[in-house]
Order: structure tokens, then sequence, then C-alpha cells
């Protein structure tokens, strides 16, 4: 029924950064000669061969010092902090790029590796302007933390005492100072290898060598997609989110405004860490009390509007389904792309323009919640909406620019005013003198208070296909979702696969609801049909999916696909906490569906107050007229030139 | 033709096309080990020996496999290729046709160095010539379903695209920078494949091999260093040209031979190699001893040492790639170094800090740019610290 790990063809690959090689490893590890001895500081360890230094050392639990290396990416080997002495060879070699093909005797703290090490050191901060008291990455940068580390008490090739460069505050989402980095290359392999957009490359030789967008324009100008990977690897404060945490203290100082937050999942899975938490210990209900204690006048989740949009974007489908099927119309573009992305979103603009009219026309989440909030709220309240500051607790730097897009203010207001990472939050929270883990636990405000299950698991790369499923199953089958897969967990589109794939047969249909009654007659057309879905998180694999999908191959048959900008969704976004690894992702999307189970309400369309919204004042339905004007958007095809 | 200044070459004597109606009459492996008995080892300055590189890439299992020329002349005080390529192209074409029979390639390339691109007509009409004999494409040079092409691409002026992997990068279009080694390119090469790249005079020399054996070339030389090497001669002598010497030759002897005998150092092997100073000139040209790509640059008397080690770390600060911290960063601060030294102003303490960052960045840097970068400066600054302390104001610790 299900074939998880869908794999594509590598052809169309983006050209790699530079020099990414891989050793073949042996395939069958139990092969002989398929494992090798290494001596490493005189302990001895087998490893199967190709084994780079540097994992064998942290197999020996032997710490290797790394700037360039970052498990995320492939190996650049240009930083050489790594740099150990192996036995028999002239030169130091870079530990991250050297694979094990001989039993080679390893020493990683010589007269000469501790030497090179404090010189590279030197080298870097002759370069590094700035002072580490005034900057984003204070206390969590990789090159203080090494200073630290190899006891530099002064500047050897001395310090600059000037900038070199101009900070680059053209984008909403990144802020880029140059004179930070140490071109580690970290951004370039993630914006070129690991996202595949390619923003960013090396320009210029030698000491001149930077980090440069297309010929040195302002970020904001280029086909950067905001996802804000590049700063969750940058080993120092070179690239940062740009913070409206100021704005934000402002409109909370200021008396005459109605300051309310919405917290998406994946922060409340992620701040924990900013607060020395081990990854994946949510602290949902202990932020909403920090929040309040910071000023914020209402907190609300932002699992109200995930719900709100499985509703517009499962109707939508439902509609582009019925067209296609019953209407035989032509003109309906299916598979369906889901919206709430705004990296990917972006993404599809600049390099898949023509699949615009794929996208689900519904905003993202915290779009929607904007619009409610400055329009349903506001009549509720009996505030006048002017007076309404939105601030959306966000894991993305890309939210930073949806809530800038002009067409974002249907509510007559800026729908957003300003989007906030969790790394800004958490900044905030210190700020205030605020414990964060020690905090009681609270409850979000009414009346969006009730949240439900799939607004959760929006956070992780699934999730919203999962929820979406959750929903359209019983609003087509009149049955419970759990007739069909145990606990209403929909494993096949869970994961950390990079494009998964799944078939849902639809053997039996019930009668139409309420909610739905005004698009569908009834649902016998579906019957016997085989919804067809896929995953996709990363923009590299988002990629694959569409040349998959313009090749006429096996995707585009889908109805629906789920598509993250980031790695691993959410969780992985462009605002989490840094450090980002694969199992720090792993660890947040745990808590994730922790928390999923843990609710009594798991479905979008049972949620009460979805309900009560379509009841009171979304009248006509999902993607009625009203709701089309507060909930739903546009695309700007902006192809390689538009910004 | 050239210019330049030609001492009689070996490579004139050769009969075109002997080197390679013998090596097909061997089979590969015959080819591997006649090239292997001969010594000969790379003539670029690295000195990998030939036949060794050769057996890697025929032994790498995979179906495509490249033969490259470096072409990619930059070494200052370098430019015996040009000469090479001006007069005996088709001798070097003749090797790189006979490498490909010995590995299995199908296609060779010469990367030419940018600033050569007023040889590309001339290199290109020869290699006409040599399709129209039927020296090159299907059945090359009568070879029965052997098949060999080559194609000339052309650098574009970075220094750094002479490092073999460097220039694979450039040839696939990539910013010319060097990879990470292991893989080496005989195992992961041009576009991820067996790749034998080896410098021009390797391969004029294999081709001379190949007419003339291996037993011939054995003899000349020294045990270590086989054969003759053709060397380019520059800077305080009274005939600067290109020259061939059998390996092991003296400086002394060289000097005499090109008329430069009052010289007080010698560059060897470019601005990468060393600063031999004259009291060591009964040093032998040779692997085991002074190394060299073939460059011999002669300092007269009159020279002021300083500013020959800052012209070389100019040189290097200009053309690092910029990829890895010690290249990129050292070569800059070596050479403030050294302007603070002809201000006098650098310090005893300081200038034995630029002596260590000098070693780090020979043991630490990626590639042999940026571990060769600072020999010059190093081994001027042990051979004639009374020339470069103590200048005008000077401030001593």
């Amino acid at each position: 029924m299900t074939d998880k790990n869908i794999k594509l063809k590598e052809e169309s690959r983006a050209p790699v950064s530079s020099s990414v090689q891989k050793f073949a490893a042996p395939q069958n590890e139990k092969a002989i000669g398929a494992t090798i001895t290494v001596t490493i500081d005189d302990k001895q360890i087998k490893v199967p061969m190709g084994t780079t230094i540097l994992e064998a050392a942290k197999k020996l639990n032997i710490h290797i010092p790394t700037l360039c290396y970052h498990e995320d990416l492939c190996v650049a080997g240009v930083c050489r902090i790594c740099a150990v002495e192996v036995e028999g060879q002239r030169t130091l070699q870079a530990s991250c790029a050297y694979p094990i093909t001989a039993p080679i005797t390893v020493r990683t703290h010589t007269r000469k590796v501790r030497q090179a090490r404090r010189h590279i050191l030197d080298l870097l901060l002759s370069k590094h302007y700035g002072e580490c008291y005034a900057c984003a990455r204070n206390n969590n940068c990789e090159l203080q933390a090494l200073a630290k580390e190899y006891g530099v008490d002064f500047f050897r090739f001395g310090h600059p005492d000037k900038p070199r460069f101009e900070v680059d505050r053209s984008s909403y989402s990144v802020v880029r100072d140059m004179d930070k980095c140490i071109l580690c290359r970290r951004c370039v392999r993630t914006c070129i290898d690991l996202q595949e957009v390619g923003v960013l490359e090396v320009a210029g030789r030698s000491e001149a060598s930077k980090v440069e967008t297309f010929v040195d324009k302002p970020l904001g100008e280029v086909v950067c997609i905001n996802c804000g990977q590049c700063i969750n690897r940058c080993p120092t404060g070179a690239l940062r989110a740009n913070d409206p945490a100021d704005e934000v203290w402002a409109a909370i100082d200021d008396p005459a405004k109605h300051v309310v937050i919405q917290t998406a999942p994946s922060p409340r899975a992620g701040i924990g860490e900013c607060f020395g938490l081990e990854p994946g210990q949510p602290l949902t209900f202990q932020m909403n009390t920090a929040l309040r204690l910071c000023g914020f006048d209402k907190v609300f989740d932002t699992n109200f509007s995930a719900d709100l949009t499985i509703i517009e974007e499962g109707t939508e489908l439902l509609i582009r389904l019925y067209k296609a099927l019953v209407q035989k119309d032509k003109s309906v573009a299916l598979p369906q792309f889901t919206s709430c992305s705004p990296g990917w979103v972006k993404f599809l603009e600049h390099f898949y323009p023509e699949y615009i009219p794929n996208l689900s026309s519904a905003k993202s989440p915290q779009q929607m919640f904007g619009a409610v909030i400055k329009t349903y709220y506001a009549k509720l309240m009996k505030i006048d909406p002017k007076d309404i500051v939105t601030v959306a607790l966000m894991p993305c730097s890309a939210k930073k620019f949806e809530c800038n897009r002009p067409e974002m203010c249907d509510s007559g207001f800026k729908d957003i005013d300003y989007g906030l990472t969790t790394r800004e939050l958490a900044q905030m929270i210190s700020e205030a003198g605020i414990n964060l883990p020690a905090m009681e636990k609270s409850d979000f405000d009414d009346p969006f208070g009730t949240a439900t299950g799939s607004g959760v698991i929006f956070g992780a790369t699934g999730g919203v296909m999962e929820a979406a499923l959750r929903t359209v199953i019983e609003l087509v089958t009149g049955k419970k979702v759990e007739n069909f897969f145990d606990h209403a967990d929909i494993i096949p589109v869970r994961g950390m696969e990079g494009i998964r794939y799944a078939e849902i047969p639809i053997k039996e249909v019930g009668p139409v609801p309420d909610l739905v009654k005004h698009v569908v007659k009834d649902w016998k057309w579906l019957k016997g049909a085989t919804l067809k879905v896929a995953v996709a998180h990363g923009t590299a694999n988002a990629k694959r999916v569409m040349e998959n999908i313009k090749a006429g191959g096996k995707l585009s048959e889908c109805h629906f696909i789920e598509f993250m900008a980031c790695p691993g969704g959410c969780i992985g976004g462009g605002g989490q906490p840094i450090p980002t690894s694969p199992a720090i992702r792993a660890a947040r999307a745990r808590a994730i569906y922790a928390e999923d189970t843990a609710y009594e309400v798991r479905k979008s369309h049972e949620n009460p107050a979805i309900e009560r919204i379509y009841n009171e004042f979304l009248k006509e339905g999902p993607c009625s007229h009203l709701a089309h004007k507060l909930l739903h958007t546009h695309y700007t095809p902006r192809g390689k030139y538009i910004v | 033709m050239s210019e330049t200044y030609t001492a009689p070459l070996t490579f004139s004597k050769v009969k075109a096309g002997k080197g390679l109606e013998a090596a097909l009459e061997l089979d590969r492996a015959g080819v591997i080990n006649e090239i292997t008995a001969s010594g000969l080892k790379g003539r670029g300055g690295a000195g990998f020996p030939t036949g060794v590189k050769w057996n890697l890439a025929a032994a790498a299992k995979d179906p495509v496999k490249y033969v490259v020329c470096n072409a990619d002349e930059g070494e200052p005080g370098t430019f015996k290729d040009r000469v090479i390529l001006t007069d005996h192209a088709d001798l070097v074409f003749e090797g790189m046709t006979i490498c490909a029979y010995a590995i299995g390639a199908k296609k060779g390339i010469l990367y030419l160095r940018g600033e050569y691109t007023y040889l590309q007509d001339h290199i290109e009409g020869i290699l006409r010539k040599r399709r129209e004999a039927k020296l090159l494409g299907k059945n090359a040079g009568g070879k029965k379903g052997f098949e060999f092409n080559i194609e000339v691409r052309m650098g574009s002026g970075a220094y750094i695209c002479g490092e073999e992997t460097a220039l694979i990068e450039s040839l696939e279009g990539q910013r010319g920078e060097p990879r990470n080694r292991p893989p080496f390119p005989v195992n992961t090469g041009f576009l991820g494949h067996p790749t034998v790249p080896n410098n021009v005079e390797t391969f004029a020399w294999a081709a001379t091999i190949m007419s003339k054996g291996s037993e011939w070339f054995k003899k000349i030389g020294t045990d270590k260093s086989a054969g003759l090497k053709i060397f380019s001669v520059s800077g305080d002598c009274k005939q600067p040209g290109v020259y061939e010497f059998p390996l092991g030759i003296t400086i002394k002897e060289l000097l005499k031979a090109v008329g430069g005998l009052d010289a007080k150092a010698v560059q060897v092997g470019g601005a990468s190699g060393s600063c031999v100073p004259a009291r060591e000139f009964n040093r032998k040209i040779a692997f085991e001893d002074v190394a060299t790509g073939g460059s011999i640059i002669v300092f007269g008397p009159q020279r002021d040492m300083l500013k020959v080690a800052e012209n070389f770390m100019e040189f290097f600060h200009d053309e690092s790639c910029g990829q890895c911290t010690p290249c990129r960063e050292g070569n800059g601060k070596i050479l403030e170094g050294i302007h603070m030294l002809q201000q006098g102003k650098c310090s005893m303490h300081y200038l034995r800090e630029l002596c260590a960052l000098g070693e780090t960045m020979q043991l630490a840097s990626k590639c042999g740019l940026g571990q060769t970068s600072p020999n010059a400066f190093l081994s001027i600054v042990k051979n004639f610290p009374d020339e470069i302390m103590g200048r005008a104001g000077a401030a001593q610790e």
C-alpha cells in the first residue's frame, strides 16, 4: 500500500560547491577488508574502510576541534583546524577529509598540531572584526569556543579595529555581517549542496576571497528563499536572522497596543535548547507563562490556524479533485502543493513559477491567524484592529519575509506585524530575567485555546500531510480514521527520508458532512479511488520531486504533495536553536509526535474553536467568499530575476 | 620558433612516432613496465613516479578514464613547457597517446595556460595533423580497438589551476580549487573517473623512453633521479634560456654552463622552491637533494634578498585560492612581515613567530601551494639573516 522510501534519479543535482568527493565504502561491512584498524593517540579501533579520522576519533571519545565540518554538509577540509599528524606523512592531515584506507597511526595533539591549530585561530581572529559581547552568537559561537579551548590570550597576528564590509540588512529574513565571516563555507555548502538554491558562492582569491551573492548584490535582491539554513550552520555571527525584538518590546511597552502572540509547534520543541536543556524537551506551557510575564496580552496557539489551514486546504483539494474527476476539468492543477512553508513557496516562485497554479491558495497558518485576529477576534473583543499588534513565534526566518509580503494585508492591516524566531524569543525571555524551564505551566488563551494534535505535527516533515489525511479520511468515509490507522498515526507519511510516497485507497464513502456540503453533494465519485500523496523536505528534495513531475514521472500522478523548505520540516527551521544536526532534529520531531499523542482532540475538524469560527464568522464554510478573502492568497511568478 | 635561447634538446633527435609504434607492439602492462623501469618521475616538480601513477590508473576499475596534460605552466621562472609545446608538441601528444593506451583511456585533455593562448592554433594544427595521420581517433596508430582523442582546453590565468586537482575542478567548470586528497585523481579524477595528470615534459619523456628504451634513460642521472631534465634558467646569468641536463647535476656545474658562477644564491624550483645560498652550490639538483620542476633563478651579488622574498610572497599572496586558512591568511601575514623588515620594524620575536607560521603553512595547508609558499621566505631568513635584519630605522628587540 505504501512505498515509503522513494528513490529518484540524482540527475537533477545542482553543481556541487567544490570537490564533493566521497570515498566509496564497501557495501557489505562483513566482507574481507571491509574494516580496518586505526590507532589514534595509542587507542585502537576497528572501523569500516573509508571512515574519516574524525569519525573514528569520535568513536574513541577523542575530541578533535572542527570549524568547517558540519554533520549535515559535504566535507570541505578548508579551515584545517582539525589537522592531525598521521605517522609517515610529511604534512598534517585534515581529519574530517581523510578517509582511512590503511592501518594508520594518528596523533591528535602533538607540538605541530597544537601550533597549527593555534596559528589557524590566530589567523582567523586577525580578520574577525567585532566584539564578542556585541554579537548575536555570544556564548554560542564556535570560533569563540575554540579560542577558549586553545587558550587564546592575545592576538598574535593582530585584530581588526575597523570593519571592512557593510552589514547587509536588505533581506527581511537574513542579515549578513561579512566582517565576522571566517570563510568556512558552510553557508555556501548549505545553499548549494544541502538546499540546492545556490545564492551564495565564494568569489575572489586569497585574502580577498569572500562569500558573495550573484555579482555581490544585496541578499534581498537575489533568489534567496529565506530558509535560514545558512544561519543554522554558520559557526559565528556572520549570518543571523533579522531580529524585530526591539519593535516587539516597544509594542509591549505601549499601553495603547494590544499585543498578541501566536506560537507555532516547533519553537516549543526547541526553545529548551536555548536554556541548556537536551533537545526534545518541549516547554509549551512554561512558555505560555513566560510570554505573559514578558507582557504579551494574549498567547494563542498557532495550532488553531493550522487546523484552519487543514480545513481550507483540504476543502480546496476536494474541490480540485471533484473538478478534475467528475467535471473532467482539464485546467485544474494537480497535484496540489502545500503552501505553509514560505521558503518552499518562494523556491517555487523562483525556480518553478509555471507550477504556481498547483500551490494551494490557502495561506500559511501564521498568516491565517493574523487575518483572523485582526477581524474575527477584534470584533469579538471589541478592539480596534489598528491597536492590535500581532507577533508570530516561528521556527522560521522565511516567515519574516512572508509577513511582509504586500498581499498579506487582507484584514485591512498588516495581518502579522512581526515574525519572531525561537532564538529571538529565548533572548527576550532571558532579557526579562525569566528562567523558562522553571516556569509553572499555563494554558493558551481563548477563544483559540483548544488545539489539536493535528496542528502540532505541522512542525515535523509529513505532519501537514498526516493532519490533512486524518481530516479528509473522516470527512469522506464518515468513519473514524482509527479504523484505518492505529491510533490515527499515519505512519507511512512519517519519517526522515527525503521523499516519501503513499497510496491511500478509498474503499468506502459516507455521507457528506455539513462542513463541506456547499462544495460536493456526495462522495460516490471517490469510491474505489486511490489517493496518492507524497512528502518532501529540504528544497533539494523538493527539486527532485519537481523534476520528476516535470518529466511526467510517478509523482506527477499524485493528488497532494507536502513540501517543506527545511530539512526535517519546521523543527529544523532557520529560526531554531543552533546547533542543528540530524539527531537534534529527530529529537525535536519525537517531542512533537509525543505532544500529538497527548492531545484529546487530534483531528482538525473536531477542534471546537474551528467549529465555532465556521458557525459564527466564516458562516458560508471553507473556501467560501469570506474565507477566500481572509484565508487565501495569491503568488508571484518571480522567476530568477524578480525578487 | 621560440625566441627563448634553447640549448640542444634530446627531443629534437627523437624520431616522431617511433615511441608510439614501440608501445603499441607491447601490451598495456608492457608499456607500464617500460616506463616504470626507466625510473621516470613527474617533471612538474612533485616527482611522483610516472610508472606507478599509470599503473594505479590502469588498475582502477572504470570503463571511462582520462589522460590530462598539465600545460598550465605558471611557476614563476618556468618556461620550458612553452618551449616544448612550441617545438615538440607532437612528442607530447605521442606521450599522451602512449599513456592512454597503457591505462585504457579514450580521451585526453591538454589544459593550456591562459597566457599561452597564442599557442593554441599551433597546437590545434599539430593535433589536426595527428588526426589526419590516424595517430588519433579510432584504431589510433593502426592499433585495432584502440581509440583516443585529444582536446585542448584553455585555462584562465589562475596559478592554482596548475595544481592537478584544481586543474580538474577547472576542467569540470568549477572554481579552480584543490580537492581533498585522498582520493587521488588516479582513482577519482575528471568527472569522478580515473585520471592521469602529467606535466608536458613528462609526456615528452615518456614518448622518448618508449622510443629509446628505458635502459638508456635509467643510465643517466642518479639512482633516485633518473634521466634528463629540462631547465628554465633565468635571472643574473650570461645565457638565460632552456637547457637540458642530467638530474644529479650540481648547482655549481649548472651555473657554470649558464654563466652565473658569481651568484650569491639560486632559487631552485621556482617561487615555491627553495633558495640555495652560494655555500651550498655543491648540492645536487635531484629529487633526493634539491628538487625542482625545472625553474632556476640566479641571483647575482647585487640582488636584495629581502626584495626577492617580497617578490615571491606578493605572488603567492595574489595567487592563493583562498580556500584554506593557513594559505589564505598566512601569505599576507608573511608579506606584511617582509614590509616590516624593510622598514626595520620587525622585531626578532615577531620574525620567529612568522617563521613558525611558515612551518604551520608548510604542514597544514591543503595543497602544494600553501605547503611551499613560505619556502623562499624561510630559506632567505635562514641563509641571509644579516642581509634582511637591521634595515633603516631598525627597531631592535
